[in-house]
């Protein structure tokens, strides 16, 4: 798996994952400068338009969610010994079924209340994302299709499938655009700024909604699955131990299925974050590469639900940074922040054990060096 | 009904253009994947290897006017990232499947900032002039077999006058074929993705191979990147290469890791493509429904048809054996 | 006198602290075929290894041929003239045998060419040495036999004078070992060197000239085989201390069936039918019959093993490694559904159809210790309160509901970490940091706290250093005094002395012979091992 038996805890988790950010910035910083830009007041123009205002923050909030979700995903599954990288599409998916669960109260069961409409929205979502990832688990668990191929494949099928419901099925009559029809008032993800002024607190709306709060238990739920919970460590055993996990007693081809199904439906959860609580009807594209995204925030976030958390949060920055750079300065276009997202999956995951060893090395040479006093 | 004939012969030949010229960067990338695959080694990084090397080649073929440079630089790009990708996963045997989504990744997002910095056109490029275009190969001999019935217009637009790189495509092919089967260096490099073990106890170096596969990869796939802004279109426009890549790779996997089964499989998929297009607002017969053509259905057919082959339901698509581990010599 | 093929002098190799190779001097006659007898460990694989060149010797020459060489990797050893017939076969199976004797000495680029020359070449050699391969069918497609006559004619098509056979007949039927041996001859009339390495010593007397013997790193006997015999043989191979093992597990307990051995549970006690009251054995605990397990390739690993275990008793099983043992302890335990074969336990009967499962033995406490200890016994990356519950995770005490109580884990891990002395005494530290004696207390320990009543263990004490090593010997033996039933693999022969009541012998997947502790004499165990009974 990916945990640094020669590295202790400390380097593995936290600096590891510190240096290779480190790298990826750099490198970026470089292509900064080479587009005439100066790198340092960029990052600090990203920092003030992530953080520096009310309306940055809660933007912040909001992709950190979708980040959480995707993040999650691709974690649940590495720990199961699959790479996931269908997390695309399974979180269209889950788009699909919160739209379709409100489309359908909207057709033939008009008037629920939100108590009603929300969680069964929350529910679609995640069933939906589940079933999309639940074939590709099924066909690595029983006929041994590599998962990674197959995932890729479904985020394909996936966009067709949207593509072909929103001009086909569930278009919105009357208007040219790819969209569904709206949903009900009653079928809507409350947003952040609402609730706090029924707090009599004030701040600008965004579509900073309470599905952050949905990402705050996933994390919490997470991390139960995984260490708390008697699944967990079957699922975590079958990852790093496949022939201990036989000797156990484990069933591998439960393990991949609830690996992927639980993947899935944390994927799902984006659509509730963009269908439910943003758009308020189905559209194509809401997921806009936010399955990638994950991968970046599993890797650097060391498929850890808390490393997870904060690399959600660091990309959710990044995201919103970069969208007021965009505005702020010219010449500057958000796909830096793809290339820095690239780079990070490089450096944090492709090139990951380019530096374990030197690190291994340096640490060997300075506790020995502190055994034998040299250092203080 | 001669007339009809013809009609049909000019159908067909627009068809068959049109899936020659989308497949050639299938074709390109389905061969570069499948020596790097043969040897060994997950190529999910097409994808990015193209998509630079059609930046750099329409950004040098405006800069210059010539394609010579342009292809040239193209080439050089690729072989750069595919050397990336043997350093990190060859040599420090990093995972193959997330370096390959790390290029990816880094070269979408670069070719857009680089472009959008230096051409100010929001990511695209200016127009190549026509010194940097590939023209089109045997024009006047396709203008004058038009003529002929029926069979004249197939030949005519299906076969001919397509710009050189589509018949340099087909000769890649071949070359590929006559490589891999051929070949001393086929021969090994096919061990090396099998058994690992057993070529590197017979004294042939394992990184050595695959370093080699990866550079003919990244040239091969440099050369699929030049081909669509030099020949398809006639500039950049960001992420432009549309999941060419993955789809590359799926129809590799569908000919079974063999480059004239991939050569049918992208063929198969480029008329599909074509049909797609073709078919695009057409009515659907009332009695299935009404409506118009669903080409997402289409679209999908690749794909669907992959997923189906992994299955294990048509056939077995059998892996090199070694695909994905990196090896270590261990003693 | 006849020219010298190989002459290795004072070849020293260590690995680490193990003392591979003492010193041994090697010398081959050209046109002989020289057997190397030997159990595991006893070095000989190493010192073969030198001659190819996968290791380097520390001290020592090496000469081929009355010239010396130095042999630093397999492309030199080629040179040389020294050929390699690995156990496990290095072939690309998807490919033709023609283009698998191809690879790696391809003349030209062109292979149209290349492969017609080779055809030509090694009909010619097919020829003379009567061994017989189909050149253009795929490896995978190719019986072992024959994949294993592919090997030796890459070998000699690449100018091999000396080729070294590594365990050639491990794989192969009676039938096939017959031909084998027949091409072999063939091949000594032609003037190739043999250098034979086996433990069957059978073979060795019918094939070879000349047999080296060796023993812990060193060479104990080196005859004519005109001048030698089996039992010769036999007794070097395992050599004196088989006598010093019987004799300490003597002191160790004191004559069979004394008072102050404990009662086992169920069933009379020897005791009893020491004095003459009638032989009632007690029912036995686990009962295995013609277990048979074909390998990937075909092969029976397993070949009509049947067995008894019964409580109050160990049984050792011994054998020179690679004879059924890892396999019979797989499918004992449910890691592996053989072929053939019924096992009862605890009146349970199963067959092929619905074969027992590891989860399903644990239930029928039968508890594993896994040969493997690194892979299968632990999960490395977990702690070791994680890895102390292996196998018994979903018990009651230790969840409700999905919920897994780590507390109640912890605590047993403690508990266990104290009974059976394991360093440090710390349940959160990761599995992979404990030393090797100490991962394997922790792995007995949970296997043993579980209460089991048949405990299958493989190699107790691989890599374990001496004091735990006693420890547990002291355990295993508490557990069949307590009325349990223990089957203990291993490939030390001292250990299977020192604590089995009845040792069983197994050679080329079947149960060779069976002896009581009292009659395992060296030569009786050497024949057995060498599978000279048959």
């Amino acid at each position: 798996m990916s945990t640094n038996a020669s590295l202790p805890r400390w380097m593995d988790l936290l600096l590891l994952p510190l240096m290779n950010l480190a790298l990826a910035m750099a490198v970026a910083s470089a292509v900064v400068w080479a587009i005439g830009l100066e790198p340092g007041p960029v990052i600090g123009l990203l920092f003030k338009g992530a953080w520096g205002s009310a309306s940055g923050i809660s933007y912040t909030l909001y992709y950190t969610t979708t980040f959480v979700f995707t993040g999650l995903a691709v974690a649940v599954a590495f720990h199961a010994g699959l790479f996931n990288i269908g997390g695309e599409g399974q979180a269209a998916m889950g788009g699909l079924g919160t739209g379709l669960v409100a489309l359908a109260a909207l057709q033939w069961m008009p008037g629920l209340p939100a108590t009603i409409l929300v969680p069964a929205m929350v529910l679609g979502a995640m069933l939906f994302g589940a079933a999309w990832a639940a074939v590709p688990g099924a066909l690595q668990a029983w006929r041994g299709s590599h998962v990674v191929i197959t995932t890729i494949m479904f985020n394909f099928l996936a966009a067709a499938l949207m593509g072909y419901l929103l001009v086909e099925v569930l278009k919105e009559p009357g208007t040219m655009d790819l969209q569904s029809r709206a949903f009900e008032p009653a079928a809507r993800m409350p947003g952040v700024h609402e609730c706090l002024l029924a707090l009599g607190v004030d701040w600008p709306a965004t579509p900073l909604n309470l599905t952050a709060v949905l990402a705050v238990l996933a994390i919490a739920a997470a991390w139960w699955l995984l260490w708390k919970s008697r699944s967990g460590y079957d699922l975590r055993a079958s990852g790093h131990a496949p022939a201990a996990a036989q000797y156990a007693g484990i069933d591998p081809r439960r393990q991949v299925m609830l690996a992927m199904l639980v993947s899935g439906a944390f994927a799902g959860l984006v659509g509730v974050n963009e269908i439910a609580g943003v758009h308020q009807r189905l559209l194509p594209d809401f997921v806009a590469g936010a399955g990638f995204a994950g991968i970046a925030v599993s890797l650097i976030g060391r498929n850890h639900p808390l490393g997870i958390a904060l690399a959600s949060l660091l990309f959710g920055t990044l995201y919103q940074g970069g969208a007021e750079l965009a505005f702020e300065v010219p010449g500057f276009s958000r796909d830096m922040v793809f290339t820095l997202q690239g780079l990070i999956v490089l450096f944090a995951g492709a090139l990951s054990t380019v530096l374990v060893g030197p690190l291994a090395r340096l640490h060997r040479r300075w506790s020995s060096g502190a055994a034998q006093g040299v250092w203080p | 009904m001669m007339e009809l004939l013809h009609e049909i012969g000019v159908q067909a030949g627009t068809l068959i253009g049109s899936t020659l010229r989308g497949a050639t960067p299938l074709i390109l990338c389905a061969l570069a994947g499948c020596l790097a695959e043969r040897s060994g080694v997950v190529d999910l990084g097409l994808e990015g290897k193209m998509l630079l090397s059609a930046f750099a080649a329409a950004s040098v073929g405006a800069a210059t006017g010539s394609w010579v440079p342009a292809l040239a630089v193209a080439l050089a790009l690729g072989v750069s990232m595919s050397l990336v990708q043997g350093w990190g996963c060859v040599t420090h045997q990093g995972d193959q499947v997330v370096m390959g989504m790390a290029l990816t990744m880094t070269a979408a997002g670069l070719t857009v900032v680089l472009g959008g910095a230096w051409f100010g056109l929001g990511g695209q490029t200016p127009q190549v002039g026509d010194g940097a275009r590939l023209t089109g190969w045997f024009t006047d001999a396709a203008q004058s077999v038009q003529a002929l019935p029926v069979l004249g217009p197939m030949l005519g637009l299906g076969l001919m006058g397509h710009n050189g790189l589509v018949y340099w495509t087909l000769l890649c092919v071949l070359l590929v074929w006559v490589l891999l089967f051929h070949t001393r260096f086929g021969l090994r490099l096919r061990a090396v993705g099998e058994n690992p073990l057993m070529v590197d106890a017979a004294g042939v170096s394992v990184r050595g191979l695959r370093h080699q596969a990866l550079a003919l990869n990244g040239m091969l796939a440099g050369l699929a990147g030049t081909y669509l802004v030099l020949a398809l279109n006639a500039n950049f426009i960001p992420h432009m290469t549309a999941g060419r890549g993955y789809m590359a790779l799926a129809a590799l996997i569908f000919g079974k890791w063999n480059p004239l089964g991939a050569l049918a499989a992208c063929l198969l998929f480029g008329f599909l493509d074509a049909l797609a297009i073709r078919l695009q607002g057409a009515p659907w017969p009332e009695m299935l429904g009404g409506g118009t053509v669903p080409v997402q259905a289409i679209q999908a057919l690749p794909y669907l048809l992959t997923v189906v082959l992994l299955a294990g339901f048509i056939g077995r698509a059998r892996a090199p054996a070694a695909l994905g581990v990196p090896y270590l010599k261990e003693r | 006198m006849t020219a010298c093929a190989v002459r290795m002098r004072g070849i020293h190799k260590r690995f680490g602290a193990v003392h591979a190779n003492r010193g041994v001097n090697l010398t081959v006659a050209a046109g002989s075929v020289h057997g190397i007898v030997g159990e595991n460990g006893a070095g000989k694989s190493t010192l073969m290894s030198i001659l190819y060149g996968f290791y380097q010797a520390d001290e020592g020459s090496i000469e081929v041929d009355g010239r010396e060489v130095r042999i630093r990797d397999s492309r030199e050893a080629m040179a040389a003239g020294v050929g390699m017939v690995h156990q496990h076969f290095m072939l690309v199976d998807t490919m033709s045998a023609l283009d698998n004797m191809l690879l790696g000495a391809e003349p030209t680029w062109r292979l149209h060419s290349a492969r017609a020359e080779l055809r030509r070449r090694l009909c010619a050699l097919m020829e003379q040495t009567g061994l017989q391969v189909r050149l253009d069918v795929a490896v995978e497609d190719l019986p072992v036999g024959e994949r294993q006559r592919l090997e030796i004619l890459k070998a000699l098509v690449r100018g091999a004078k000396v080729l070294i056979l590594d365990e050639p007949t491990a794989v192969l039927t009676p039938d096939e070992t017959t031909a084998l041996f027949a091409a072999l001859r063939g091949l000594r009339e032609r003037g190739t060197t043999l250098l034979l390495i086996t433990h069957k010593l059978k073979e060795i007397m019918s094939l070879c000239d000349r047999v080296t013997v060796m023993r812990a790193g060193e060479v104990v006997l080196e005859r004519e085989i005109a001048q030698t015999n089996i039992d010769d043989l036999a007794q070097a191979m395992v050599g004196r201390r088989v006598a010093t093992g019987r004799r300490a597990a003597a002191t160790d307990d004191g004559p069979r069936g004394t008072a102050h051995r404990p009662m086992p549970a169920g069933g009379p006690h020897r005791e009893d039918a020491a004095v003459g009251a009638t032989e009632v054995t007690p029912g036995p605990l686990m009962k295995a019959e013609g277990l048979r397990w074909l390998d990937p390739l075909g092969v029976p690993r397993l070949d009509g093993v049947s067995l008894v275990l019964r409580p109050g008793e160990i049984v050792g099983v011994a054998g020179v490694s690679g004879n059924g043992q890892t396999e019979l302890l797989d499918v004992l335990s449910g890691l592996k559904v053989p072929t053939e074969g019924r096992l009862s336990v605890d009146g349970e009967g199963f067959s092929p159809a619905l074969w027992i499962t590891p989860a399903r033995a644990r239930e029928l406490r039968v508890a594993h210790v896994p040969e493997d200890r690194l892979h299968r016994a632990l999960v490395l990356p977990f702690a070791a309160w994680e890895s102390a519950v292996l196998g018994y995770q979903q018990q009651q005490r230790f969840g409700r509901w999905a919920w897994m109580r780590r507390s109640a884990m912890r605590a047993a891990t403690a508990e266990m970490m104290d009974l059976y002395d394991v360093r440090p005494r710390n349940p959160d530290l990761r599995s992979s940091k404990f030393s090797g004696g100490n991962q394997q207390k922790l792995v007995l320990a949970r296997e043993a706290q579980a209460g089991p009543r048949v405990m299958l263990v493989g190699q107790p004490t691989r890599g374990v250093d001496i004091g735990a090593i006693e420890f547990i010997h002291a355990r295993l033996r508490a557990h069949r005094d307590a009325g349990g039933a223990v089957l203990v693999v291993s490939s030390e022969l001292d250990e299977i002395l020192a604590i089995s009541d009845r040792v069983i012998v197994m050679n080329a997947g079947r149960v060779a012979g069976e002896l009581p502790i009292e009659d395992c004499h060296e030569a009786a165990l050497g024949r057995l091992m060498g599978g000279a009974v048959h």
